[in-house]
């Protein structure tokens, strides 16, 4: 445990000795990493060391009005802890060729200063076992998030998405100010020993305080424009992780009670349904690659708390079964898209460093120039998309086979969540449909601008932390067993004794087959690919694209972003409400006519926007009413309160 | 189990292209041709295998990938299914998902390669494969749920194990029957036939599948055409399972018992191919759309 507060502590202090140095010397940044890297390996060693000894708690006394100073390690923590480290780690080495001191000597000490202090500060909160320590935690981690946010603050829509994140994030600390103050400030309790009463309150609390945070479907106003106007790897921290820390929430909260509410379960369910097939409807929408990448955030969280919502129903209703399934998947997706969702978001950085544009219609054929990025991105693109072999669909997998496990056993109380399948199957297939696009419109065909024809690949620097990721999801993907022992343990962590669960051992038996099916079609498609390119090598490369008959096809003809979603963006169009503008022909000769289409976040834009609007239009009107000038009104106003006061007490 | 690895696989290769056969000939007698032989598909193979490649200047590497994966795939994704009364070479509990998501790992590959090539006609059609799919695929799981429901275990030899003879008869009938149509529109869907996509047709705006390997040359389009073949028996096979749940415990026999059903099949196939139009495309959505309810329904009867 040592070992840990260690690591953490020299985590958040990492950015601190650049602070000394000058603007545009390399010795900051590089100190910085060092001791990032420090830090992480010193955290992953006290971790490792913890998990296998079973006894890590620090608890001293401490100044602070309520309860002690403790710090405990569990399975539950580990879960979070150890996708968290590798992500700052391959976040860390990326920035320095991504922001070097060099290029951008006004604001690379200053994100270098929060990006550890958040990574301590998210480190500290999954350890915290104490409601004090947690919520300071807690503000570290915002304020610190507004600043990696906000890193461009020239540009006036970096300023409204980092404003837009400190309101989300205060209203969501408020929620949690007061759930922790019905918890009481002590130390927390352990898992399973609370009971019902109040227990209500206390779950929608968290549900919105910790859901603000995670991005749950209609609390996830913020996270799609700071997502996009963040530095890449500070994106990858914070899509990766940060917002799991919401997640944490949820699952620490939720162990605490003895006995679940079965609603509880469904509206978790029902908000992940929400989430994930909302998600990436709007993501596929998308003209903007780190806004599409934060949608589907949104998509992945609904994911997770699909699975959470199953564990929960699975404790409601005595099915040991689905606690376990629902849980190890919830878990599981969490490390997976902390992974690949980071690796995402490096090599979209890796584009748009080239590139200069966050913009799908600047992007096409950036493989031929870019051809590792392009490697990995499609790494990751295939395993945010669940497929096989890489370690989203090992997630996935556990959740289809929890959903499955209803139809064996249960009553009839459990059916409907039978319907998490076919969405998760909708899911699945719309986020195929919207990574083919990304990846198609970035990488493939030909260059759309001339910045995309003059591309180059990125330094090593960027790319090795993009292949350490890419190697921790083929790794989950190919071996998934090897991380049965932790999830098994957290399970059992977050169940506490309230109910005895069956070995993971025999669920997760056909893991073994899946890793094997994945072998075989790495070994296929090497052996097929092999030899199609041994064969082909001699062949013409030098042809024109069949154009159908046509002699002169432009990059312009290409499949845009936009045309490629559209016929889906169609079908969903009662919950995105694309605006569209232009593109009528009429007339045997018509003349040149734009069509632009844009879809702006639903419940930001419209329900929020101009309901906030409104409300500040009524309280203006209000006070104009009330503090209109007149002395002598003011002279009534204090008459009247005076009466009323008077009357009020009386004796 | 290595033999019946082995033999799943040669009954695979052997058969595959021959299903495309008889329903080109179906569709030949119900115009009133000839039409080509049976075993064309074979020989076309042969004479693509032959042939050399001829390759864009846009392509990279990926569109290679496109055939490879859609070779590769259906190898993989036999060994989980039963050929009729040859129970499945592999099973395990979950396999059902892997089944589903081989199949979405290859389509990946092919709209990607249809990316590729830089060219408008094969992004459309890549569009169009992605979001017809995406839209059958809550069918299949509503299907499974419904097989699932009635089997002992979660894998797909469990769920098209020997109890369908039994569930035929009793109360599951209505819905085994419900899901035997909506399948049959998931394969029409997935293997691009009619209504939903016609492989014959002369124009690459109407096209979806056949315009997304528009580029494809040689062997390489030979993989596709082999993949694609491979993957309509192996679909097949689930329906005609689900139709003929029948083992008689005779090797030669259950494989001549399948070998009809995939017959069957390939003249339905072909019947409603020459007998319906192909459907406008904003049609095809609301269709399966439609499925998806049917497939409800299906689920509904049975946890009733």
């Amino acid at each position: 445990m040592t070992w840990l507060a260690v690591g953490i502590l020299l985590i958040a202090v990492s950015g601190v000795p650049g602070l000394f140095t000058r603007r545009d010397a390399v010795a900051g940044e590089r100190s910085a990493v060092l001791l990032l890297l420090t830090g992480c390996v010193s955290s992953t060693v006290g971790v490792i060391l913890t998990l296998h000894t079973g006894a890590g708690r620090i608890d001293l006394a401490w100044a602070l009005p309520a309860g002690r100073l403790v710090l405990q390690l569990d399975a539950i923590s580990a879960a979070f802890i150890l996708p968290l480290l590798l992500v700052v780690v391959a976040g860390s080495i990326y920035g320095l060729g991504y922001w070097s001191q060099r290029q951008h000597p006004e604001s690379g000490r200053g994100l270098r200063l929060f990006y550890g202090l958040i990574s301590g500060a998210m480190l500290l909160l999954l350890c915290a076992r104490n409601s004090l320590l947690f919520l300071i935690a807690w503000e570290t981690m915002a304020l610190a998030g507004f600043f990696l946010i906000t890193t461009e603050d020239r540009l006036p829509e970096v300023r409204r998405a980092g404003y837009i994140y400190l309101i989300a994030t205060h209203t969501g600390t408020l929620a949690l100010i007061g759930l922790f103050a019905l918890l009481g400030g002590d130390v927390w309790p352990t898992a399973g020993s609370l009971g019902v009463a109040g227990s209500s309150a206390l779950f929608l609390l968290g549900l919105f305080g910790f859901g603000m945070k995670a991005g749950l479907m209609p609390l996830h106003i913020w996270l799609p424009g700071a997502h996009a106007a963040a530095p890449s790897h500070a994106s990858a921290l914070l899509s990766g992780v940060m917002i799991k820390t919401g997640i944490y929430g949820l699952v620490r909260l939720t162990s605490f009670f003895a006995e679940i509410p079965p609603w509880w379960g469904w509206t978790l369910l029902l908000l992940g349904v929400i989430s994930g097939i909302l998600g990436v409807a709007l993501a596929l929408a998308q003209h903007d690659i780190k806004r599409l990448l934060a949608y589907h955030s949104v998509e992945n969280i609904g994911i997770i708390a699909m699975g959470l919502g199953l564990a929960l129903l699975g404790r409601s209703y005595g099915q040991p079964a689905l606690v376990l399934l629902g849980l190890a998947s919830c878990l599981l997706h969490v490390a997976n898209h902390g992974l690949f969702k980071s690796l995402l978001f490096l090599s979209a950085g890796s584009v748009i460093h080239s590139v200069g544009s966050r913009d799908f219609s600047q992007f096409g054929g950036l493989l031929k120039s870019q051809r590792w990025t392009g490697l990995l991105f499609l790494g990751g693109a295939v395993a945010i998309c669940g497929l096989p072999p890489f370690n989203g669909f090992i997630s996935e997998w556990l959740l289809y086979l929890g959903g499955f496990q209803i139809l064996q056993k249960s009553g009839s109380a459990l059916y409907p969540a039978l319907l998490l399948l076919p969405a998760l199957a909708l899911i699945g297939g719309l986020a195929l449909a919207c990574f083919v696009k990304v990846f198609g419109v970035t990488f493939l065909g030909s260059p759309r601008s001339a910045a995309a024809s003059q591309a180059h690949e990125a330094p090593r620097r960027m790319l090795l932390p993009m292949a350490l990721l890419l190697v921790a999801c083929v790794w989950i993907g190919l071996v998934p067993t090897s991380l049965r022992p932790l999830l098994e343990a957290a399970v059992a962590d977050w169940t506490g004794s309230s109910l005895t669960l069956p070995a993971l051992a025999g669920s997760l038996a056909p893991l073994g087959w899946i890793s094997l099916a994945g072998w075989v079609l790495i070994a296929l498609l090497l052996l097929f690919g092999l030899w199609l390119r041994r064969c082909s090598t001699a062949s013409p490369h030098n042809v024109e694209t069949w154009g159908c008959g046509y002699r002169f096809p432009a990059p312009r003809m290409q499949y845009t972003a936009s045309s490629f979603a559209d016929s889906l963006v169609q079908l969903f169009r009662f919950g995105l409400w694309t605006d569209r503008h232009g593109g009528k022909v009429g007339g045997l000769f018509p003349p040149a006519t734009q069509f632009s289409s844009h879809t702006p976040d639903a419940v930001l834009e419209r329900l929020l926007a101009p309901a906030f609007a409104g409300l500040a239009w009524l309280f203006c009107w209000v006070r104009k009413l009330i503090q209109n000038g007149f002395c002598a009104l003011y002279l009534l106003y204090i008459a009247v309160t005076l009466i009323v006061l008077l009357t009020l007490f009386a004796r | 189990m290595v033999a019946r690895l082995l033999l799943q696989l040669f009954i695979l290769l052997l058969f595959a292209p021959l299903p495309l056969g008889v329903i080109n000939k179906t569709k030949a007698l119900f115009a009133g041709r000839n039409g080509p032989p049976l075993l064309q598909p074979y020989y076309d193979l042969l004479r693509l295998w032959r042939k050399g490649f001829v390759f864009s200047r846009t392509t990279t590497w990926v569109f290679l990938a496109g055939p490879v994966v859609g070779l590769a795939v259906p190898l993989l994704a036999v060994q989980l299914i039963p050929f009729g009364g040859l129970s499945a070479p592999v099973s395990f509990e979950g396999d059902l998902i892997l089944f589903v998501y081989l199949f979405a790992l290859s389509r990946f590959f092919t709209a990607v390669a249809a990316l590729d090539t830089g060219s408008s006609f094969e992004g459309m059609g890549a569009v169009r494969e992605v979001t017809f799919s995406c839209l059958a695929e809550p069918t299949i799981f509503f299907a499974l749920l419904v097989l699932a429901r009635g089997a002992d275990g979660l894998s797909l030899g469990a769920l098209l194990g020997p109890h369908l003879a039994g569930q035929w008869q009793g109360e599951g009938g209505a819905a085994l029957g419900l899901i035997l149509v909506c399948l049959f529109v998931v394969l029409l869907v997935e293997n691009s036939r009619i209504p939903f996509d016609d492989p014959n047709t002369h124009l690459e705006l109407t096209m979806v599948h056949e315009v997304m390997v528009l580029d494809h040359s040689g062997p390489a389009f030979g993989m596709i055409l082999y993949g694609a073949a491979m993957k309509l028996m192996v679909l097949s096979a689930l329906l005609v399972r689900i139709a003929l749940p029948l083992q008689t415990g005779s090797l030669i026999l259950d494989l001549v018992l399948f070998l009809c059903g995939l017959f069957v099949l390939a003249v339905l196939i072909g019947v409603v191919e020459s007998t319906m139009a192909r459907l406008r495309l904003p049609r095809v959505p609301q269709v399966l759309v439609g499925t998806t309810l049917l497939s409800i329904f299906a689920l509904v009867l049975v946890l009733r």
